[in-house]
């Protein structure tokens, strides 16, 4: 009996010793904020379109660390689907199209003579792209746009387009190359006679 | 003895080197346009600093650089400005960059020159901006602005400087070419960049496959007797890579990551150094370079000494090429260079060869086969790396992992891809890998950006809210001090003795008013007596009433004005 009694005191004791050492742990190396939502957060392309259906990229992050689905950003596109699949050990999911779809890079263009200088477009700029003040012609600084669309909606006379980013031979990517995919004479065709063969 | 030290790999690919070397370097013709892109150099742009319609002269400087890292663009020969614009430029894109066209005008009028006599006197920082001044970028091949290279921070202590005389790349001959006609040249601008650099050691790396430069300069540094030594080393693909000569002479390996002079080494290409001979010895800017102008198509194979911005076609013709056999039409040498498809490309700074290939002389590439993994490509690799795994991750698209193998010490050479058994176009492979994750970040950085600018915005919409909240509470509050102000002053007044002159208007309308109703009353008794109605016994009463009331009005009116006065 008394071997049961110093054996559930003993463990009792451990049990008090390490729960005040776990309690001042979680006290004194308290983690501030979320890092994970950081690191999804460096993954977004922080359009801040809102696409995603939250209020900007750190919210979807937020989001994505309490569950939501991470095919939800169609300026990210599969490569940051794949890389948030990555990051958080779940399954790559096609991109859902009810977001939207992947784009080529755009830019926001403001077709100048016919801006009327209402400012709508400067409210819905996230990231302050746009520049001008009441009654003045508005422009886009575009280094600083990140196509993300906002500001076409707004506009009550309709002189935003969007435009694809031009390609220069400063950001002009050297293409994949590509093999011949008929290499040996029997590869040619081959494709067509499957096809007919599996009908 | 300088001794000589190893490289790992390299390759022994046919020279084509003596095609080229038949005939001394010519003037080539000058064209009627010449076409300068603002960015022939790495770094920044170039900004204009001419416009439509401008005459300029030979030599005057038509954009300046813009930022640290840029550089300065003349005008090759006098004429006028006829267009600033996009102009197809020597890319391997085959893209349109802005440009700078000068029609020229035949007359190859000088503006005024600034040569130095002598440049020892000069303070180093003046000198240092007469070579900025002349535009001078690297022509070995890479176009890095020279006198960035010269004007190294205190922390870097240059103990050797290394000029590149190796040109080891098949056909090209035009630094052999300089070396053989102008080895002064040469050496006297070795000798402004010692002046600049105070080395402890100058050494010239020469492949042993150019006897004839090695004589001529040889023989011009026994005679002027200076402090520099001709190291010859063997001919092997790719000495003349700025990090391979400099382990070869040194046996110092630049670490990944870093440039030469971290190590205490600085290398000028040959014709950089006499492209600074020009600058302050003639004050001549950099408008011309020596082109190797080679391969069967063309009729004289030759070295032209040709103006900045003339056009691929002119060159083409000055040296009778044959349309017909051209094939292939290469900028640069056949291990590095890039397939042109458009000959109106202009000759830029960095232009070093052209190649009018036949198709015997470059056949298309046969298409590529699997991997055997032979390992070939390892062994050749000068900068020691990997080429095979890079070659799998780039296929596979895993950047970060190429990237963790080193692909960006990877100086694109090709040997890995001439020895290839399969035939696999390697160095393309790791060019596009660059280029994507070169992009990647560029992107990343653009987020980091956007990130920045978004929550800056949100702080100010919240500042600006709360500001807004602020003034609707101060307005709230002083509006309830107003009131509260004013309520208080009713109520004391309401408390306070009546105001003489209100009490007095009071008195007076009283006084009046009760006039008028006797008056009125009166008037009614009267007509009430003439007619004989009854109540009139009433009547009498009320005026009755009315008159004391009137008269006590009127007297007390009378007693206010009277105490007034």
């Amino acid at each position: 009996m008394t071997i049961i009694l110093t054996a559930i005191l003993i463990l009792l004791s451990l049990a008090v010793v390490f729960g005040v050492i776990l309690g001042f742990a979680a006290v004194r190396f308290k983690v501030e904020g979320d890092p994970i939502v950081d690191q999804i957060d460096g993954l977004l392309p922080q359009t801040q379109c809102g696409q995603c259906g939250y209020p900007g990229c750190r919210p979807y992050a937020e989001a994505i660390s309490n569950g939501d689905a991470i095919n939800k950003c169609p300026p990210g596109g599969q490569s940051t689907i794949e890389a948030l699949a990555d990051l958080l050990d779940r399954e790559v999911v096609p991109l859902d199209a009810e977001h939207g779809e992947e784009k080529p890079k755009m830019v926001a263009y403001i077709r100048e003579d016919e801006c009327i200088g209402c400012t709508k477009c400067i409210q819905a700029c996230p990231v302050d792209a746009i520049l001008g003040a009441a009654k003045q012609m508005h422009t886009v600084i575009v280094s600083e746009c990140t196509g993300c669309d906002l500001c076409v909606e707004p506009c009550p006379v309709d002189c935003i387009d969007m435009i694809p980013v031009p390609v220069t031979p400063s950001n002009w990517k050297w293409p994949a190359p590509v093999s011949d995919p008929n290499l040996i004479w029997t590869d040619r065709g081959r494709g067509h006679l499957l096809q007919e063969g599996s009908e | 003895m300088t001794r000589i030290y190893s490289f790992h790999g390299g390759i022994h690919p046919p020279e084509n080197k003596r095609q080229s070397l038949g005939a001394p370097i010519r003037q080539a013709p000058l064209p009627a346009r010449l076409i300068l892109p603002l960015q022939q150099h790495i770094g920044k742009a170039a900004t204009p600093l001419v416009e439509v319609g401008d005459q300029v002269l030979k030599g005057q400087k038509i954009a300046e650089p813009t930022g640290h890292v840029s550089a300065a663009i003349h005008a090759p020969s006098s004429g006028i400005i006829s267009y600033i614009g996009l102009q197809p430029v020597p890319h391997a894109s085959g893209l349109e960059s802005p440009c700078i066209v000068i029609e020229t005008d035949g007359q190859e009028q000088w503006c005024e020159l600034h040569p130095i006599e002598n440049y020892r006197d000069l303070d180093k920082k003046e000198l240092l901006k007469h070579i900025r001044d002349a535009g001078i970028t690297g022509l070995g091949g890479a176009g890095f602005p020279t006198d960035i290279k010269l004007n190294l921070s205190k922390d870097h202590i240059v103990n050797t400087l290394i000029i590149n005389a190796a040109e080891c790349e098949p056909y090209i001959t035009a630094d052999d070419a300089l070396m053989r006609e102008r080895p002064n040249d040469i050496l006297t601008g070795v000798e402004i960049i010692a002046h600049l650099l105070q080395p402890s050691k100058i050494l010239i790396g020469i492949e042993d496959n150019k006897p004839n430069a090695i004589k001529a300069l040889r023989d011009a540094i026994r005679e002027r007797n200076l402090p520099i030594e001709l190291v010859v080393v063997p001919t092997r693909y790719p000495s003349g890579g700025e990090k391979q000569l400099i382990q070869l002479l040194t046996s110092i390996e630049v670490p990944s990551g870093s440039i030469p002079a971290d190590v205490g080494i600085v290398c000028q290409n040959v014709g950089t150094a006499a492209a600074i001979y020009r600058a302050v010895i003639h004050g001549e800017p950099l408008i011309s370079r020596i082109v190797t102008l080679t391969g069967f198509a063309l009729g004289h194979r030759q070295n032209y000494e040709a103006l900045i911005g003339t056009p691929f076609s002119v060159l083409l013709e000055a040296a009778d090429v044959d349309r017909s056999k051209m094939f292939r039409l290469v900028m640069g040498g056949p291990m590095m260079g890039i397939s042109i498809e458009d000959d109106r490309i202009p000759l830029i700074k960095t232009t070093n060869c052209i190649i009018a290939a036949t198709q015997e002389e470059m056949p298309p590439a046969p298409p590529a086969q699997p991997c055997i993994r032979c390992g070939m490509c390892e062994q050749v690799c000068p900068a020691t790396l990997l080429p095979q795994q890079l070659y799998w991750f780039a296929k596979g698209r895993e950047f970060e992992k190429a990237r963790h193998h080193n692909l960006f010490d990877c100086i694109e050479c090709g040997a890995c891809a001439y020895v290839c058994p399969s035939n696999i176009p390697l160095v393309q492979h790791y060019r596009f890998a660059k280029s994507e994750i070169r992009n990647e970040e560029a992107e990343q950085l653009k987020a980091a950006q956007a990130r920045e600018r978004f929550e800056a915005r949100q702080a100010r919409l919240v500042r600006e809210e709360l500001e807004k909240e602020q003034r609707r509470k101060e307005r709230a509050e002083a509006a309830a001090r107003e009131q509260a102000r004013k309520k208080a002053e009713a109520d004391s007044v309401s408390s306070d003795t009546p105001d003489p002159e209100a009490e007095l208007k009071k008195l007076k309308s009283a006084a009046s008013i009760a006039r008028t109703k006797l008056k009125k009353a009166s008037e009614a008794l009267k007509n009430a007596e003439e007619k004989g109605l009854d109540g009139t016994e009433k009547l009498k009463e009320t005026v009755a009433q009315l008159e004391e009331k009137a008269a006590a009005a009127e007297n007390a009116w009378q007693q206010a004005t009277g105490a007034e006065q």
